[in-house]
């Protein structure tokens, strides 16, 4: 009943938002490789993959949290305090990277508990307990320090200048590797795990999951939970795409990510929404820096400018799509 | 007929919430194989004794037994896996999801904790099987109709073995074919040994499917009696505790009045409905008929200035008026009480004084507030009048029932003393008892010199308090019928059929 003739073909009307993303992302590469000489490379995609690694993994538990209905505005900060302690840790102390890293996953884990668990126990709005929390972690960033550390651990510098090499010139960073493992597992958990599924029937109504007797207080919690880990894993990523913790890393990261799941076809009201539609959200925005790059001539800020363009559209879309289903 | 020995007993079951007595002393047992219906009037206490049934409130006295052993539960979700399921009025399910999972959540089969999403279809469409409903279960739930979300509902509370099936008024946004396939369901679940805890407002379906009922009223038990032995008659009086000769007494007449208040010339609004003139007089109550959708509202809209007029002129005592907001509306001294109580008229989270006096506040505006003292005179006085309970001005509306809720609107537009009264579907979704009281209501504003416009879609209703009646059709004004003796509800039927061309 609800689906949508496209041409002969027709697809179910939970699809066509994800569609909607992938057909610009498709154009946008191929209006790219018409205007620039060599834009029109695999390369090019994989690099936008290198280049965003760590806002994949950020946007994937942020895709968690906005399917339940609510949001994270404190992954931006995780991530940098995440930079902040592993740099800190390893240059001061001079810990090892197999102590430092797990340590940093099981705080920015921690952090996102917290928050969730308040969210749930006090029926807080999640805007500003999360709001709360991104002040916090990036007010802690300076107590350990004012300026940037740098990273100069052995194994921390090797992992950042690994090149995996693919089939014909083709290469990517273990950064990507581990973020396509991240997606993978999420997409499993959101679709084939009683978590997962709770997540949407959380985000559908709250009201309706708790009579229908699932357990929406400890969904709640661990999506935020899962958030934390993805943002603390996130700054993981970072710290080895930038070398340095720094407390000004990841300013406003939390609305890239937002943005990118938005893109990417999730409904900000929840329930309804697809990693994959995430996976090209955050390859559109790469996709506008670079060829923001490619141009030359334009400032990056152009980027922030056609992110809000964007943004407008795929609002405006989902009003559409929803308005059209309640019918 | 033998009764079988109960599944379910619940005895001395009493409950209190701050400053309301919702239970004292019920009694309920439900049978094996038998719808039971439970009565009473809105706020009587059903829902209460529902929700502490399946537990969502413990109970402060009485014991409830399952199977002749005390239970307690903590959860909706103990009692449903005691076998207690329960359908609820609105829909509690997750329409974004696919109607197999809405059937299965929280217990889907799984295979090393992985979701079978093949088994899980195959059993969500043999359950829907078991009630003669073959779906697309892996279409989302909000691709089908509200009566089948109701079923799809009832497939996931058999899901479990349930013993006791709870359902609580799940036919009042169902239309009368629906009712009779969920009917069916009933007897064969009925057939197959589960108890049937069934709450409604209509009575013509209590009557059709029910065995026994026990009636309820303000938190007491009034006694628990076989359907077949009681008449409806009866069953009402029971329920409101009064004989029905207040209900009798009321009837609309044609009646001869002269002076007009509201005088409206070939209003209308492009798209909403077609030029229509109508006149309403001081204490005349005006009746309008039709289908949902055929101007009635609309009409009620012009005339409170809700919406613009496109064509016409209107005269309010003789002298042309410009009604074109409500505000202008109120100044004229005209009511509006709209439709969707929920949605326009009362803020939940204020207390029956806040709720009352809103009205008369917002027309002294916000630099002049209503000195206290008034305030508790004049909600005291309609809390009394209207018989508002619990009558306690201090208490929250949003834990009122349906039929105070509306007592409330209608206290706040009375307040102002109008001239002209517009109710929308004013006794839609409340049980008998409040729908007596504010026909009374009705028929003694008219008396006292009040005009009122009385839209419902009971042309019964219409009939019993309206002095002449305007039938609308396809958004036009096509006949206006003094309600004289020759007039019934076959002949507005046979009006609104053949749109007025016949008389």
């Amino acid at each position: 009943m609800t689906t949508t003739a496209i041409g002969r073909t027709s697809v179910p009307a939970k699809y066509l938002p994800v569609l909607v993303t992938g057909c610009l992302f498709a154009a946008m590469f191929v209006a790219g490789g018409i205007r620039y000489e060599g834009f029109a490379s695999g390369q090019v995609v994989l690099n936008v993959f290198i280049d965003n690694a760590f806002l994949l993994v950020v946007a994937v538990g942020m895709t968690f949290v906005i399917l339940t209905g609510g949001i994270d505005l404190s992954v931006g900060s995780v991530v940098a305090l995440s930079t902040m302690i592993a740099a800190s840790l390893m240059a001061g102390p001079g810990w090892p990277p197999y102590v430092v890293i797990p340590l940093v996953l099981a705080i920015g884990s921690g952090l996102g508990l917290v928050m969730g668990a308040i969210v749930h126990a006090f029926d807080i709005q999640p805007f500003i307990v999360t709001l709360a929390g991104m002040f916090l972690a990036r007010g802690l960033c300076y107590t350990i320090g004012t300026d940037s550390i740098p990273i100069e651990d052995a194994t921390f510098t090797a992992f950042a200048q690994t090149r995996i090499d693919l089939f014909a010139d083709l290469w990517i960073s273990p950064s990507v590797v581990i973020a396509v493992v991240v997606v993978l597992v999420a997409a499993y958990v959101l679709h084939y795990t009683r978590l997962g599924r709770s997540v949407y029937a959380t985000g559908g109504s709250e009201q309706s999951a708790m009579l229908m007797g699932l357990p929406v207080g400890r969904t709640k919690i661990a999506v935020y939970t899962i958030s934390g880990f993805c943002s603390a894993l996130g700054g993981v990523l970072l710290s080895f795409y930038m070398l340095s913790g720094y407390g000004l890393h990841a300013v406003g990261m939390e609305l890239d990510a937002i943005a990118a799941v938005v893109i990417g076809g999730t409904l900000l009201t929840g329930g309804s929404g697809f990693l994959l539609g995430t996976v090209l959200g955050v390859l559109v925005l790469g996709l506008i820096q670079t060829i923001i790059s490619f141009e030359g001539t334009l400032s990056s800020w152009w980027t922030k400018i056609f992110i809000g363009l964007l943004l407008f559209v795929f609002i405006l879309l989902q009003r559409v799509f929803s308005a059209r289903t309640r019918r | 007929m033998a009764v079988p020995a109960p599944v379910l007993t619940m005895s001395g079951i009493g409950k209190q919430f701050p400053g309301v007595k919702a239970l004292d002393g019920v009694d309920l047992r439900l049978s094996p194989g038998e719808v039971h219906a439970l009565m009473g009037e809105n706020g009587a206490g059903k829902s209460t004794l529902i929700k502490v049934l399946t537990g969502v409130y413990p109970a402060d006295t009485g014991t409830i037994e399952l199977d002749g052993a005390a239970v307690a539960f903590g959860s909706p979700l103990e009692a449903r896996q005691a076998g207690i399921s329960t359908v609820y009025q609105e829909v509690n399910l997750c329409t974004n999801l696919s109607v197999a999972e809405n059937v299965l959540i929280g217990r889907e089969p799984r295979r090393l904790g992985r979701i079978d999403w093949k088994r899980m279809r195959a059993r969500a469409a043999e359950l829907l099987s078991r009630l003669e409903l073959s779906l697309d279960v892996s279409a989302p739930l909000s691709s089908y109709s509200l009566a089948i979300q109701q079923m799809v509902a009832i497939a996931r509370a058999l899901d479990v073995d349930a013993r006791v099936l709870i359902l609580d008024e799940p036919t009042s946004s169902l239309d009368a074919g629906e009712v009779e396939q969920l009917f069916m369901v009933m007897r064969r679940l009925k057939e197959e040994g589960i108890a049937i805890l069934f709450v409604s407002h209509f009575l013509d379906q209590i009557y059709e499917i029910s065995d026994r009922m026990t009636i309820l009223r303000n938190g007491r038990l009034v006694g628990e009696y076989l359907t077949s032995e009681l008449s409806q008659v009866q069953l009402v009086a029971k329920m409101i505790g009064q004989e029905l000769d207040a209900l009798e007494r009321l009837h609309g007449e044609a009646r001869v009045f002269d002076r007009p208040l509201i005088e409206a010339r070939e209003l209308g609004r492009a798209g909403a409905i077609e030029p229509f003139s109508l006149t309403v007089h001081e204490g005349e109550v005006v009746g309008l008929a039709g289908l949902l959708g055929s101007g009635r509202t609309e009409i009620a809209r012009l005339l409170f200035g809700a919406d613009h007029a496109g064509t016409g002129e209107i005269a309010v005592g003789g002298a042309p008026a410009s009604l074109r907001t409500p505000r202008a509306a109120m100044h004229h001294r005209i009511a509006f009480c709209s439709e969707n109580r929920k949605a326009d008229g009362l803020i939940p989270d204020l207390t029956v004084r806040e709720n009352i006096i809103l009205a008369l506040q917002a027309t002294r505006g916000w630099t002049r507030p209503v000195p206290r003292e008034q305030q508790d005179e004049l909600v005291g006085r309609y809390v009394k009048a209207l018989r508002i309970s619990p009558p306690n001005p201090e208490h929250l509306v949003r834990d009122l029932s349906g039929g105070n809720q509306q007592k409330v609107v209608l206290a706040r537009w009375l307040i102002l003393e109008p001239r002209l009264l517009i109710l929308d579907e004013p006794t839609r979704g409340i049980d008998v008892g409040a729908k007596t009281e504010i026909q009374r209501l009705v028929a003694e504003l008219s008396d006292g010199g009040v005009a009122v416009l009385f839209i419902s879609a009971e042309l019964e209703e219409v009939l019993r308090l309206s002095h002449k009646v305007e039938v609308l059709r396809d958004r036009r004004l096509v006949a206006e019928l003094p309600n004289d003796a020759e007039l019934t509800t076959d002949v507005l039927m046979e009006t609104i059929a053949s749109g007025g061309r016949d008389s």
